[in-house]
């Protein structure tokens, strides 16, 4: 048989695609063999107890009660033994481990942008290490995307108004398919790219190459350029809160709820002032509206 | 009396009649009717035309895709005729098909009852379909809609610049006319049944019809209230749920799927009565557990309500809640595998007839199964995340929805054709058609299943070269389902002129509305019956009408 003209998965490439690959593989031998079973005692007992001379009346059967017993409570069992499965691998796909490393995903109607720490941008191309986790911050521009990559079994909405985050380890370099799988308008089906899987000493020197300067360097242009920084002095001086070590501790707001200054509340924050403003300052009238959304 | 035989079951039947056909003559007369049998016959011709477009935006789509390049038509044309498809089949197709043709017309007639408990509501529900269908041919005539039926936010409040308002105002009026057909069966289930004819004496077909009423009546005024939301964002730019404006898109998709999977089920229970109804009919044999599938169609109803975040397992929703969901989906799938063995427990030393409907029936048993295990692989949280919004839930939905619900619904037209025409149609085309329904369904949508493992996602114009072959597979399947389609359309009307004639019970079926004459008069009974016997009891059926027969 010609298997690799009729493929039935797509390719393993990720540390999670296997156990998918096993949970699939067991639902179809479960529910295969239940389905064929059912279909078995169908075709049987409609061709044995098919009507015709000697056959014109059905026998009535008081039905035995341990039957419907059985049908309810043998199903419900295997019900929660697929629960527990899935919901043990989606909790390990959710986990982020540690160690991983951490590159930007924006998607717009219609591409994806990919950025890496060290400031190389890549549009509908995504460059990663073989054999190290990576962990992906998801933002929309616009409509809700969903970046899904198939070669290694994980799937995520992009959503416009908050980061989400997804992660996978390859485990195969190679080019595989990245997809937009959330419907998003006239191109959606063109929405679509390649992630590229290198070996670590590949992927350093495709590293070397092509950027200017870390998104950390970029991100300081940009708060001199906006004239951030007038306000937002290193010091207790400025008209705005001071940033300094803000990123990662505890917000106190001006209705006295507490917020972590994570991600997400920091791009609030950027794009629209006025969402969450910390306690005993002003209202942020005067800051400028960024945009996005 | 055992000279009696189920052919000869009747009240009251003398050959030449007057029936709710020739009662009355004119075009008015039909379409100021108050008479459910009218009404149903008004749904069938609608729901078949609107069914022929909706078909009509499946092919086109299924030509589109047997090239992996985007050649036929373009993106922007693709994308309003997936949504087009989606649209005409869900809200002007699936909803009312069981319920407003074959429930409007058997219900009352099961019950013993001269008509709906609101005649005049039930035609204002015909009515109000027909203004929401009118209105949506408009739009697509006028250039369309391409949000995808699920009107997703922002795309449709924000970007979409197609007919977004004049869809959801359509879907809005297709609502109420759900919600007042769902209110009609309810009070007329309760409160006019023939005498004698006691809850756990209704036939099947009732205890799922009374179980849609309630998901229609709870459900869709959620559905009407979110729709407005949208159009009242999308025209006055008041934010609920464009994050532009300070809204939550995803509360959106909370709000559409708590309608939209009760509304699976809307479409789903009435194909469930059909089953019970055609297996007890032709295996002439009472349905095993009979209160235990009664009450798995109020149980589904129920659990219904409570899965609706199943379709947002990844779209950003916290993972307890994501568990939460998912073990309640798992629950819901165990009244639905009750009805699965029960039916198959129902053949055992029974007498099978291997006609036109249970052909149907036994080909909906079975796609019914595939599409309800596959549902328990989207549950499965971990793999569901690879799965969803593939080909995978393409395959799965079209499996209960076509596999499912249209099997029943061309089952259930087979089964009471006789009774609402007086006419047979030809068994010999008939029986070839349900085989080529169930070969080309299966041909059109397993190997999507496949496709959709692989990685292909929905709603995709082009696609990635190596999910060709699978596609091509799709294609001709669909060839042959539109042929096994068309064929019931050209045979059934040519049986109306050219067909045996029926007489009142052809089938030799228990029920009320084969106790009376085909086609059954204005009044459906020309005495109000009374019930002696319980649901699919021939020999005690058989007594009864013996006794008033011999008085």
């Amino acid at each position: 048989m010609m298997l690799s003209d009729f493929p039935l998965f797509p390719e393993q490439a990720s540390t999670v695609a296997g156990s998918v690959d096993a949970l699939y593989i067991f639902m179809c031998i479960v529910t295969g063999s239940v389905s064929i079973l059912i279909f078995l005692m169908i075709f049987y007992l409609a061709i044995k107890y098919r009507r015709g001379p000697g056959n014109e009346i059905a026998q009535e059967q008081e039905p035995p009660k341990f039957l419907e017993a059985a049908w309810i409570i043998i199903p419900f069992f295997i019900f929660m033994g697929m629960f527990v499965w899935g919901s043990w691998l989606y909790f390990r796909l959710a986990r982020v481990p540690d160690n991983a490393l951490q590159v930007y995903a924006t998607g717009k109607q219609w591409m994806w942008k990919f950025q890496h720490p060290t400031g190389q941008r890549e549009i509908n191309m995504l460059h990663v290490p073989v054999g190290r986790p990576v962990r992906i911050t998801l933002a929309s521009e616009d409509v809700i995307h969903s970046l899904f990559f198939p070669a290694f079994r994980m799937k995520m909405d992009v959503l416009p108004n908050r980061y989400r985050t997804m992660w996978f380890q390859a485990t195969k370099t190679g080019r595989f398919h990245i997809f937009c799988a959330e419907y998003c308008g006239t191109l959606h089906s063109g929405m679509i790219g390649w992630v590229e899987v290198m070996e670590p000493t590949d992927y350093q020197r495709w590293l070397a190459g092509g950027a200017e300067g870390s998104l950390a360097s970029q991100g300081e242009k940009l708060f001199q350029k906006y004239a951030c920084n007038t306000c937002h002095t290193g010091d207790a001086t400025g008209r705005g809160p001071t940033l300094v070590g803000l990123y990662g501790t505890d917000a106190m707001l001006s209705d006295n709820t507490i917020v972590r200054a994570d991600d997400n509340y920091i791009r609030e924050s950027i794009l629209n002032p006025q969402a969450k403003v910390v306690k005993g300052e002003c209202a942020h009238g005067w800051l400028p509206l960024l945009g996005g959304g | 009396m055992s000279t009696f035989t189920l052919h000869d079951v009747r009240f009251i039947e003398p050959e030449k009649t007057r029936n709710y056909l020739n009662e009355d003559y004119g075009f008015f007369s039909w379409l100021l009717t108050k008479d459910h049998k009218r009404i149903g016959i008004l749904y069938l011709l609608s729901v078949t035309v609107l069914f022929m477009l909706g078909g009509f935006f499946a092919m086109m789509m299924r030509v589109e895709l047997l090239t992996p390049e985007g050649d036929l038509l373009t993106s922007d044309t693709y994308n309003k005729f997936f949504t087009l498809h989606g649209i005409v089949m869900i809200f002007f197709f699936l909803i009312p098909a069981i319920p407003a043709v074959l429930g409007n017309f058997i219900l009352p007639i099961q019950l013993g009852a001269k008509d709906l408990a609101f005649p005049k509501i039930n035609l204002l529900s015909w009515y109000l379909y027909m203004i929401s269908a009118v209105i949506g041919l408009f739009i697509i005539i006028t250039g369309g809609v391409d949000t995808g039926w699920t009107f997703y936010t922002p795309f449709s409040t924000q970007f979409s610049n197609t007919h977004v308002f004049g869809v959801t105002f359509a879907a809005f009026i297709a609502g109420f006319s759900s919600i007042l057909t769902g209110l009609n069966f309810l009070v007329t289930i309760h409160r006019m049944r023939a005498p004698g004819l006691t809850w756990y004496r209704l036939p099947l077909f009732v205890w799922a019809m009374y179980a849609t009423s309630i998901v229609q009546l709870l459900a869709t005024p959620v559905l009407a209230i979110t729709l407005v939301m949208l159009m009242f964002e999308r025209v006055t730019g008041v934010g609920i749920f464009d994050p532009a404006l300070g809204g939550d898109p995803v509360l959106y998709q909370h709000m559409f799927w708590f309608y939209s999977h009760p509304a699976v089920y809307i479409m789903v229970l009435p194909a469930m009565g059909v089953a019970s109804e055609v297996i007890a009919a032709f295996t002439r044999k009472k349905i095993f557990g009979y209160k235990f599938v009664a009450f798995s169609s109020l149980a589904i109803a129920f659990l219904g309500f409570l899965v609706w975040a199943h379709h947002l397992f990844v779209a950003g929703i916290s993972v307890y809640s994501a568990m939460i969901f998912a073990f309640l989906s798992y629950f819901v799938a165990v009244p639905s595998a009750i009805k699965v063995f029960n039916w198959t427990a129902t053949l055992y030393k029974a007498s099978v007839s291997w006609q036109t409907p249970m052909l149907y029936i036994l080909g909906f048993i079975g796609l019914f199964t595939v599409g309800g295990v596959t549902g328990l692989f989207l549950a499965a949280l971990g793999l569901d995340v690879h799965v969803t919004d593939t080909y995978f839930v393409v395959a799965h939905f079209h499996y209960i929805m076509v596999g499912g619900s249209v099997m029943a619904y061309l089952a259930g037209i087979h089964y009471w054709w006789p009774k609402i025409t007086g006419r047979m149609y030809p068994e010999w085309w008939a029986r070839l058609a349900a085989l080529l329904v169930f070969a080309g369904f299966n041909l059109t949508f397993f190997p999507q299943f496949l496709l959709g493992y692989l990685g292909m996602p929905r709603r995709y114009h082009a696609y990635a070269p190596e999910f060709q072959v699978l596609n091509v597979m799709s294609t001709a399947g669909a060839s042959v389902l539109a042929i096994g389609y068309a064929l019931p359309l050209c045979y059934l009307i040519w049986s109306l002129r050219f067909g045996r004639k029926a007489g009142p019970n052809p089938w030799g079926a228990v029920g009320l509305e084969w106790a009376t004459s085909s086609p059954p008069p204005k009044e459906n009974f020309h005495e109000t019956p009374v019930v002696k016997w319980d649901a699919y009891d021939c020999p005690a059926m058989m007594n009864a009408i013996g006794e008033t027969q011999n008085v």
